[in-house]
């Protein structure tokens, strides 16, 4: 318990990063979703669409922030050093995982806002379900996280996590356009967990949330993730 | 509700395991630590070979060798970040890992500087909650000096500051086993003094301590024993006094004007001269063959003493010993 706290005034305390992170999301949906707030994308609202993935956008980056925490503690050996602690590896996972949750919801309640002060609408079941929708399809990102944490070194490491969501971003239509809506290119999108967050909006706003291969798909990510964040663990902590 | 019973539990079940253990050290004088055959190479450099070590609890040992002698892969081995290619670690008669995860070792490794975004106290308190029976975390502050700057930020220290974090982080948890990798490394004189008072405040207490130096005073004044390292294999193990009297280094001195200083080199029995003006310093490995070598040789020698090698030469000799023995194997093998 002491440790999760301390993980989240770690997360807290590094201001800039954290301001950023709150910030830009909201910068970016307040610029460009102005002055569209009565056109249609997607079949919804693109204020709506928008503030999702917005939404997506800043959580992914608040998701992903353990990797640089994980990163910068490989860096000064403390890692080692908690290894030699009674402290169990899955504590301090479970921990920097409420970590990242904490820092991303405050960003999704802040895109809600901007989302219903630009005429977005949902039900309180609605927006519960949209939470849960994003907070599921996040899963991956966080493990994508711990996996260059433990693999990249702490100097090329804001470039790897920046690139990484940027890239997943893209792909996932975040930044209000599509790179295909048919054909072999959209198959692969559709492949991948950022499309389905981006897509949340429309599944909660529609009624009946995600179909089944959203769910597949976040499930593949997770499960081929999960053993390589496993591997670069072991590999980080038994080098000398 | 169900969640403190369990930590009481889970702390009656440690207290009873410790109980258990000091009456088997009491009783059979059980052993802390048992290194048996411990072996780990690196590609084709051999890092440690089959070390052996038995370490009793409440022992200070020093492991003392030059660099690269495999000082930090041996406490790696003993902390189970490393692990051997042959032998066992027994740590309380558990292995590494199991002895790590019920807190009974605390460590300050070579590399680990302090998290940041966290104060001084912060840091110790955070270490201390990961240990079942922790100590109280001003009393730490106040045991390592690291009181005076408790409040202060983790990147705003300096050097000797760190250090003092460090020893904090490793002691926080109350571990009955401190291993220290070169606890003083690029530390100044004072700082390294002021760091052993506050470590001898702490083996009253009955901790067990193995520190790796290659600071041959600090071997000496702080270890009850020294485990001399070379290459990976131990070539002495006892008290200082004892290695001292192992390695037979003895020096000579005398007065003798106007002496060929090589005249002196090849004595039987010395291993290398000086000459101060008048004054000659004979360094010996057998001191009674040098000293009748060099009276029959030159009568006219004056003011003669004969004294013990300090640890230093001790260390040099047992590791040189060891050098020459090694590559005379090597040679032989060919």
């Amino acid at each position: 318990m002491t440790h999760f706290r301390y993980e989240i005034l770690r997360t807290l305390r590094n201001r800039i990063f954290y301001a950023i992170t709150l910030a830009l999301p909201l910068v970016l949906y307040y610029s460009v979703a102005s002055g569209q707030r009565h056109d249609n994308f997607d079949g919804v609202s693109f204020p709506l669409y928008f503030m999702t993935a917005m939404a997506v956008y800043g959580a992914m980056y608040a998701v992903v922030a353990p990797g640089s925490r994980i990163a910068r503690d490989r860096s000064r050996g403390w890692i080692r050093q908690l290894r030699i602690t009674p402290l169990r590896a899955r504590t301090d996972f479970t921990a920097k995982v409420a970590a990242a949750y904490m820092l991303a919801l405050p960003t999704l309640a802040l895109l809600y806002l901007a989302g219903a002060s630009l005429g977005v609408r949902l039900g309180a079941a609605q927006w519960l379900e949209l939470t849960g929708l994003l907070v599921a399809g996040l899963v991956p990102f966080v493990v994508m996280g711990f996996i260059l944490g433990y693999l990249v070194p702490v100097d090329a490491l804001a470039a790897a996590l920046g690139g990484v969501v940027v890239l997943f971003a893209l792909l996932g239509g975040v930044f209000g356009f599509q790179l295909a809506t048919s054909g072999p290119l959209f198959d692969v999108l559709k492949d991948l967990p950022s499309y389905w967050l981006v897509q949340a909006g429309k599944a909660t706003f529609g009624g009946g949330g995600w179909p089944l291969q959203a769910w597949i798909v976040i499930a593949v990510w997770t499960a081929v993730l999960i053993p390589a964040a496993a591997l670069t663990y072991r590999r980080a902590t038994s080098q000398a | 509700m169900s969640l403190a019973s369990g930590d009481w539990r889970h702390y009656k079940a440690n207290a009873a395991a410790r109980d258990a253990r000091f009456m088997t050290a009491a009783t059979d004088i059980g052993p802390g630590i048992v290194l048996s055959g411990l072996t780990k190479s690196y590609g084709p450099v051999r890092a440690v070979r089959c070390l052996d070590l038995v370490i009793a609890p409440g022992e200070t040992v020093a492991l003392l060798g030059p660099n690269g002698a495999g000082k930090t892969t041996t406490i790696d081995m003993m902390l189970g970040l490393t692990r051997p290619d042959e032998g066992t670690v027994s740590i309380f008669g558990a292995p590494p890992a199991t002895a790590v995860r019920d807190g009974y070792v605390g460590a300050m490794l070579q590399t680990g500087s302090p998290l940041e975004h966290l104060k001084v106290r912060e840091i110790v308190r955070m270490m201390a909650s990961y240990y079942p029976h922790p100590l109280a975390v001003e009393e730490v502050l106040r045991v390592t000096g690291a009181a005076g700057f408790a409040g202060r930020w983790t990147t705003k220290l300096s050097g000797g500051q760190a250090q003092r974090v460090r020893f904090a982080a490793a002691l926080a948890g109350d571990p009955d086993l401190l291993l220290l990798d070169e606890p003083t490394a690029g530390i100044d004189v004072e700082g390294r003094r002021d760091f052993w008072q506050a470590m001898r405040a702490v083996t009253e207490r009955g901790k067990t301590v193995v520190f790796a130096t290659h600071y041959l005073e600090e071997a000496d004044a702080y270890a009850d024993r020294i485990v001399l390292i070379a290459r990976g294999e131990i070539v002495a193990d006892g008290p200082a006094s004892q290695i001292k009297a192992q390695a037979r280094v003895r020096t000579i001195r005398a007065t003798l004007p106007g002496v060929d200083v090589n005249a002196l080199r090849v004595l039987p029995g010395v291993r290398s001269a000086q000459r101060h003006g008048d004054a000659i310093v004979l360094t010996c490995t057998d001191a009674d063959a040098a000293l009748f070598a060099l009276l029959a040789a030159f009568p006219s020698a004056r003011d003669m003493e004969v004294t013990g090698g300090s640890l230093e030469e001790a260390f040099l000799e047992l590791t040189a010993a060891d050098a020459d023995a090694s590559r005379q194997t090597t040679r032989a093998a060919r």
